[in-house]
């Protein structure tokens, strides 16, 4: 029953680690194959199998897939471009071709009764798997852990990157910034900060200088690589459409609200009747933020 | 336990058809472990199948072996994405010529 619930999920995520085109889906998908095959692992008496399963590999081994996929770029998809032709045509036949005969092949012979694990699960599976690990296997287990210990060198020296000029400190960052204003009059101390508005203050809107333009050093670069810097003009819309809302006008500021500003009169006729008993400013700006979410 | 079995052919042809189509090193890897993982569904069942504990502990063994060779393979791919900024197995080509 667990089976016929599993397999079709197991084959559907296999499949989709075929076709999606990004790393990270294929990953997650590759994962949902793994915990089910834990499941099925549980089911077919192998409980220590189960545990390593989930431990080791959607533990251990796709967290490192994900990392990976994190540095080297979570976006790298793939290219469509063959390099041999009709290579994937003939990789598709050539599998579709090997699963029918495996399959075939399966269904045509009977495996005869199933003994079960009752009798070699007898003391414990995790103490009867010791136990044949820890005899028969005694040398192959050995063998594991020097590949093991070879695997971690390995790794080491591989990802290893030998610097070939001495890291820069702390004095020498410090050194550079003033050879830079000396030479080309850059200014010294930190970047400006992004800029803050009434209706926006994130690190993607950037600040406003004197004359009225944008401060593009102000936005970091990969927002600006990746286009969602928000255009400061835009704001200003938003401002107008606040100002709108409340009914007020930039010289009516000062007089406390759009009470007795000649532009607030239609809005205020309009929302005459709802607004009667309550404070007027106050009712204006709940009713309107209700209506217009934005 | 016929259908544990065929489970296991299935997953295993679905890997083998990744590898050769995927263009993305990591994609073709993660086939590959797909592959490893069906071969250890089959040896499972077949522990139990005949009842005893042989399978499974071959199933525990090809697991260490795959933690070691995705370890190495992945700081392969990292090492091979960074000289050539990318991680297509297309543009590992230099000894073709």
């Amino acid at each position: 029953m667990l089976f016929w619930f599993l397999a079709p999920i197991m084959v559907a995520a296999a499949l989709g680690v075929l076709v999606v085109r990004k790393a990270v889906h294929a990953a997650l998908l590759l994962a949902v194959v793994m915990i089910s095959l834990a499941v099925l692992y549980a089911a077919l008496d192998a409980p220590f199998l189960f545990a390593v399963q989930i431990i080791v590999y959607t533990g251990a081994i796709l967290m490192l897939f994900l990392f990976v996929v994190m540095l080297v770029g979570v976006d790298a998809s793939d290219s469509v471009v063959e390099t041999i032709r009709g290579q994937r045509v003939m990789a598709i036949v050539g599998g579709v071709l090997l699963g029918l005969v495996l399959v075939l092949a399966i269904g045509q012979i009977s495996l005869g009764a199933v003994v079960g694990m009752n009798e070699a699960n007898a003391g414990g599976n995790v103490q009867a798997l010791a136990n044949v690990i820890f005899s028969d296997y005694v040398f192959a287990f050995e063998v594991t852990s020097g590949l093991l210990i070879t695997a971690a060198l390995g790794a080491m020296v591989l990802a290893h990157r030998e610097r070939t000029t001495p890291k820069p400190g702390q004095a020498e960052y410090a050194a550079q910034r003033m050879r830079d204003y000396a030479a080309t009059g850059k200014h010294l101390g930190p970047l400006p900060s992004p800029g803050v508005y009434a209706r926006s203050n994130a690190v993607d809107a950037a600040a406003l200088l004197p004359d009225g333009t944008t401060a593009e050093s102000s936005i970091s670069r990969v927002l600006a690589a990746r286009g969602t810097v928000r255009s400061v003009t835009g704001l200003t819309d938003d401002i107008d459409e606040v100002q709108r809302q409340l009914g007020i006008s930039m010289k009516d500021q000062p007089e406390g609200g759009g009470k007795t500003g000649a532009p607030a009169n239609t809005v205020e006729d309009e929302n005459q009747d709802s607004n009667q008993d309550s404070n007027q400013d106050w009712g204006q700006i709940d009713d309107e933020g209700r209506g217009k979410p934005t | 336990m016929n259908e544990y079995i065929i489970l296991s052919a299935i997953l295993f042809s679905i890997g083998a058809i990744g590898v050769l189509v995927r263009r993305n090193a990591l994609v073709v890897f993660m086939c590959v472990e797909l592959m490893l993982n069906s071969c250890n569904l089959a040896l499972v069942t077949f522990a139990k199948q005949h009842g005893n504990l042989d399978g499974q502990v071959a199933a525990f063994f090809v697991m260490v072996v795959a933690a070691a060779e995705v370890v190495i393979g992945l700081a392969i791919i990292m090492t091979i994405f960074r000289s050539r900024r990318s991680a297509s197995v297309d543009d590992a080509s230099l000894l073709k010529y």
